[in-house]
């Protein structure tokens, strides 16, 4: 199926999880957070949340700013 | 006194630095790391992006660097431009740090001024308040805004100095002297300290504190300038708490006019 992440649609297995998804994105050890469809899904659901078509994913991280 | 027995507190925490400093415009995290080490900065700014997909998986990590059992990382909604924008980010930003709910809210008018937008400033700052966040807010430099956001229940009132990256110094002192007379929470001159004279006049006036990026960053030295910033910021609170001389029309000789040789 697919799903939208920072803005780019991205192709993903059927029924797959948050914790699927930062695995197969390589972002297992960074420190993250996460938007499924304008709601922040804390650290500790993400094994739980189940993806659909179509959903609406923003992963964010710090960098540098002011 | 000194500035060690002097605490800055914002939301109930108290600092010994009042000198805030950003993350940003850095050549590298290295030289972030260092300079921030320089200015003795215990709160330190932070911007929340998407992180790039499939890009440099090892790139290392701010937050690796700047860690928050060190410093208080402070995360900004700079980019926003709308209160709906700046509430959705510090909401990531809660999640990102495990739940610290210390914000800097900026939403900002438009890309040349970069002048905070007061109305979506005042609705986001409403909102973030009410969800439970500790709100540090940039705004202008109008004593009734001020008020209005201090009132909603923001932690820290922080004034622009001048436009952000202008370094143009603190163009309505008055305005800021107006502000800290009615505040009850600190007033933090937020943008445009170009140099360390300009974040000494802003502690000699009696700010809590400056928060700085580009002064430093922009400086041919930026590790250099963040050791000046230092200082400035000491050398102003200590002249704010010493209480200056009074400024006269004509000269007050310092040496004893009795006893001379002549006459």
């Amino acid at each position: 199926m697919q799903i939208q992440v920072n803005g780019e649609m991205l192709q993903v297995q059927d029924e797959i999880t948050l914790t699927g998804l930062i695995s197969q994105l390589e972002l297992g050890d960074k420190r993250i957070a996460i938007e499924l469809n304008l709601e922040i899904i804390p650290r500790s659901e993400h094994a739980e949340t189940v993806l659909k078509e179509a959903d609406r994913v923003e992963i964010v991280h710090a960098i540098g700013g002011g | 006194m000194s500035h060690q027995n002097d605490p800055l507190i914002i939301a109930g925490q108290s600092y010994n630095s009042r000198l805030l400093i950003g993350t940003g415009k850095y050549k590298d995290l290295e030289e972030t790391r260092v300079a921030i080490e320089a200015s003795g900065a215990e709160i330190v700014t932070v911007a929340v992006r998407r992180t790039n997909i499939g890009q440099n998986p090892d790139e290392p990590n701010l937050l690796d660097i700047i860690t928050p059992d060190k410093y208080t990382i402070l995360p900004n909604t700079a980019g926003c431009f709308n209160a709906e924008d700046a509430v959705r980010t510090c909401k990531l930003a809660r999640e990102l740090m495990n739940g610290h709910d210390l914000v800097k809210l900026e939403v900002l008018g438009d890309q040349k001024t970069l002048y905070p937008n007061v109305v979506d400033t005042i609705k986001a700052a409403d909102k973030l308040v009410q969800d439970g966040f500790k709100v540090m807010v940039y705004t202008s430099d109008d004593p009734i805004v001020a008020q209005e956001l201090e009132s909603l229940g923001c932690v820290a009132i922080m004034p622009l100095g001048s436009m952000i990256g202008s370094g143009l110094g603190i163009l309505n002192p008055h305005n800021i002297n107006v502000i800290m007379e009615d505040a009850k929470v600190p007033v933090l001159v937020d943008a445009g300290v170009g140099t360390a004279s300009e974040a000494a006049v802003a502690m000699e006036m009696g700010c809590d504190a400056v928060l700085m990026n580009s002064a430093i960053a922009g400086a041919r030295n930026p590790v250099l300038m963040a050791s000046a910033m230092r200082k400035a910021i000491e050398a102003g609170r200590e002249a704010f708490l010493a209480g200056r001389m009074p400024r006269k029309r004509y000269a007050s000789a310092s040496s004893p006019m009795d006893g001379t040789i002549i006459g």
